[in-house]
């Protein structure tokens, strides 16, 4: 096991070094700096000695390759730069939007394996039936959902309407200031693992060995929770990995809307702000997040299924 | 159209008054969560180090500067300062400050004002902020680094000190600006961006990066009964349509609104009777670029101008969330003529001219425009087919903002789409068609007049304000006449307030900025606010 794990880790490697290259390579030929971004708004004029000692501050008056090798040089020292912004390191930008980021991934994925896999579950139980129909179009409708407006009819509903829970904001320790984003982040993943668990459970429902358990007497309750569960739970585990390594980067709008103060967010500022070495590190943490909990989900096969050798 | 203007000019005026004239007797106590509605972040605590709004709004609870603006009376008036005395040069100014202590304890001297000056002068910090300094004498020098202090200030006694400026304007116009805040010289610099200690009326408490900040009440403050709120909360919420659910929700107690929610509100009772407008100073415009033959030729910048229907687009894209504009300056400033007539829709006239400036069988050019609603993508959209009329092809270059200014600074552009601040200070405002002023600067068409020149120049050595106004007024004038942009519109930002809040004020300079000293809640607020 410490094998496989050093292995994916060393694997990891070559993945980083891409996306760090290609964000470097994307953000310096397009057009707009930082710089240029203290002058947008039109109302203060940045005095011209003041621009020119920035670019000179920040290494933007260097040539590419030369601002590359010192993005590398600090990357493999863990240093991921200075923001141009805040003037203050980047994980120093980073590390209070890190936690507010996981509670709303996990939250969102707590919400949609909560729900999607028992409704595609029990859907894939009865193929065919009201039940099952109702669940597929709720879960086709939870996919083609587009996230920001299906936030603002829950603030509707919930804050404005009913006056259940608070329309936007974040409290640390809160559970009530989480859900409404959870639920609108949560709805895409749920829609996807009701129908993936359903098609699982439908393809093993069929499967030889569960006939012959069938034929052997086996009771059906006994029969779904020890054969047709354990070897669905590969696939609902699969989509759970890459939906919950996702959610973070997919928070963005999320975020935005209720005023969340996540990654997403900060990615979306640092972007209109062209605070590169923050794009950079919001997307290094984004790709670092999605490849450990597929690392993770890779480590649960082998105790869900011992038939599959994880070295 | 000047009536039309004039009343609505008067109406914003008797929102804006009606909403500071609620209030009686101040109450004291309670809590406000006011919004930032510019993003969902922002760059520093330390307001010098950035030139952005939003920071703005979160600084001016935090921070006091040498000079304020008050909006009442649409000049800067002393903050920090007892009194001022004037040089007969008109030059130099002596000031003695008034008794004031800064959040961690310490007591204001002369010393802090110039250290503060002195640090935004300071080349190697880089500092945005140091453009609100550039008047006073010896700052060019330190930036340049021939100098390592700025001779222009003089420490008299602890409390008292002298500022020499370069010209005869009125300094309060650049030092009232809160990016040039007054800073403790004792309290230690790399603190100022994650703990800001400054002279304002509220302390920070709490900060939740790309959430919100929490304030209370700084106790020492220098204004006697103020401030009137125990707490103060600022949140950032760059997203309009969840502002306004969170306003009507009651979670928020005051909410910016754009042109789509100043229509709903204005048609909602129980929300039309709390909007607070004013015609901020900000003029939208297209600016034509001089490098482009066919713009070298004021015949076709005017035909332009009468070519567009300004109104209906001002009526069905902004709701009415603008004042049509008549030139540069805007209505509010003291050198703006009443007499002036903008340019009328009139497209035959605009053909009149196509056709004397010899481009009868049309010409095309391209806009350069962010994605805002109110003076980007949309607007050149709504423009296309009232130019086409005219035998004018223009065409939308899509750009994100930042992209906006480099392509300008660039010089890579035929024409632009833009709200340039042109206020409240006309002098500064004009600089930005002085011939000497570069491109980078904010002579962004490159304009270049010599009867403007002139007349600019006397105004800055003018030290009667009633004469500087005149020879602005005739510079503004002469701007209409030259049309060396499209003038589309002066801002009316509207901002929505709950029915217990109370002291809001009408700045024309930035509405989303106000003096959080003066703001209190009533007996009617919930029990949250409580």
């Amino acid at each position: 096991m410490s094998r496989f794990i050093l292995r994916r880790v060393l694997q990891m490697i070559p993945t980083i070094l891409a996306v760090v290259l290609i964000i470097f390579v994307i953000f310096s030929v397009v057009p707009g700096s930082f710089v240029s971004s203290l002058l947008a708004e039109g109302r203060n004029v940045t005095n011209a000695q003041v621009v020119s000692h920035l670019n000179e501050q920040f290494g933007l008056d260097q040539p590419l390759p030369v601002r590359l090798w010192d993005y590398l040089s600090g990357l493999v020292q863990g240093d991921l730069g200075t923001s141009y912004r805040t003037r203050e390191p980047v994980w120093q930008t980073i590390a209070p939007r890190l936690w507010p980021s996981i509670k709303l991934a996990l939250a969102a994925m707590v919400l949609a394996a909560g729900v999607g896999i028992p409704l595609g579950f029990l859907a894939a139980l009865k193929p065919g039936s009201v039940f099952d129909s109702a669940t597929m179009v709720v879960a086709v409708s939870g996919l083609s959902l587009p996230e920001f407006w299906f936030g603002l009819l829950l603030m509707y509903a919930f804050a404005l309407q009913l006056g259940w829970l608070p329309s936007f904001g974040y409290q640390p320790g809160s559970i009530s200031h989480v859900i409404l984003p959870a639920i609108a982040l949560g709805v895409s993943p749920m829609a996807l693992l009701a129908r993936t668990t359903r098609s699982g459970v439908l393809d093993v429902m069929n499967a030889d060995f569960v006939r012959t358990g069938r034929a052997k007497g086996v009771s059906e309750p006994r029969l779904v929770r020890a054969h047709v569960a354990r070897n669905v739970l590969v696939l609902v585990l699969t989509t759970m990995g890459l939906q919950i390594g996702a959610l973070m980067g997919q928070a963005i709008v999320i975020e935005k809307l209720f005023s969340w103060p996540g990654i997403g967010s900060l990615l979306v500022d640092s972007v209109a702000t062209r605070d590169i070495p923050v794009v950079q590190g919001t997307v290094l943490v984004i790709v670092l997040w999605f490849l450990i909990i597929n690392m993770l989900v890779d480590i649960a096969y082998a105790v869900i299924d011992p038939r599959i050798k994880v070295g | 159209m000047l009536t039309r203007l004039g009343l609505m000019a008067a109406l914003a005026i008797g929102t804006a008054t009606a909403a500071i004239a609620q209030g009686e007797t101040p109450q004291d106590g309670g809590r406000l969560i006011f919004t930032a509605g510019y993003g969902s972040s922002i760059t520093s605590l330390d307001i010098t180090a950035t030139p952005h709004t939003q920071d703005e709004i979160f600084s001016k609870a935090i921070n006091a500067s040498l000079y304020s603006w008050d909006p009442v009376k649409a000049e800067p008036v002393l903050e920090l300062a007892e009194s001022v005395e004037k040089s007969e040069d008109g030059r130099t100014y002596t000031y003695k400050l008034r008794d004031a202590t800064f959040h961690d304890g310490s007591k204001l001297t002369a010393d802090d004002v110039i250290y503060s000056y002195n640090r935004l002068a300071d080349p190697e910090k880089a500092l945005p902020g140091a453009q609100q300094i550039l008047a006073i004498e010896g700052v060019e020098e330190v930036q340049n680094g021939t100098a390592d202090t700025i001779s222009g200030l003089k420490k008299i006694d602890d409390m008292t000190f002298s500022i020499t400026m370069t010209d005869l304007a009125d300094p309060g116009w650049s030092l009232m600006s809160n990016f040039a805040p007054i800073y403790s010289k004792d309290y230690p610099e790399d603190k100022l961006a994650s703990q800001p200690n400054g002279l304002g009326p509220f302390k920070l408490v709490n900060y939740v990066p790309g959430s919100k900040a929490e304030y209370e009440k700084f106790e020492d403050y220098y204004e006697e009964g103020k401030p009137h709120l125990d707490k103060l909360e600022i949140v950032m919420m760059g997203e309009a349509a969840a502002r306004d659910v969170a306003f009507r929700n009651g979670e928020i107690d005051v909410n910016i609104l754009g042109p789509v929610q100043y229509e709903a509100y204005g048609q909602e009772a129980g929300l039309q009777d709390h909007l607070l407008e004013v015609a901020e100073v900000y003029t939208r415009n297209i600016g034509f670029n001089s490098k482009v033959e066919a713009f070298q030729d004021k015949r076709v910048r005017q035909a332009i101008n009468h070519a567009i229907n300004s109104e209906v687009i001002i009526s069905k894209l902004l709701k009415d969330k603008a004042y049509p504009a008549v030139s540069w300056l805007p209505t509010s400033s003291p050198a703006f003529d009443k007499e002036a007539q903008p340019y009328a829709y009139d497209p035959e006239k605009a053909k009149e001219l196509l056709n004397e400036a010899g481009y009868g069988d049309g010409l095309s050019f391209s806009v350069t425009a962010t994605p805002n609603e109110s003076w980007g993508v949309p607007i050149v959209e709504a423009i296309i087919p009232m130019l086409a009329k005219v035998g004018i092809t223009a065409t939308v270059d899509p750009v994100e903002p930042p992209v906006l200014s480099d392509k300008i600074f660039a010089d890579n552009f035929d024409a632009f789409i833009w709200s340039n601040v042109s206020g409240p200070n006309a002098l500064e405002a004009m600089k930005c068609f002085y011939s000497k002023t570069p491109q980078t600067a904010c002579n962004y068409v490159k304009f270049s007049n010599p009867e403007f020149d002139k007349l600019y120049e006397a105004a800055g050595q003018e030290a009667d304000p009633n004469k500087r106004n005149e020879l602005l007024k005739q510079a503004n004038n002469l701007l209409l006449e030259e049309a060396p942009v499209w003038f589309f519109n002066y801002n009316k930002a509207v901002m929505a307030y709950q029915p217990w809040v109370h002291g809001l004020q009408p700045n024309a300079q930035e509405l989303a900025i106000q003096d959080y000293a003066d703001l209190w809640i009533d007996d009617s607020a919930p029990e949250s606010r409580k």
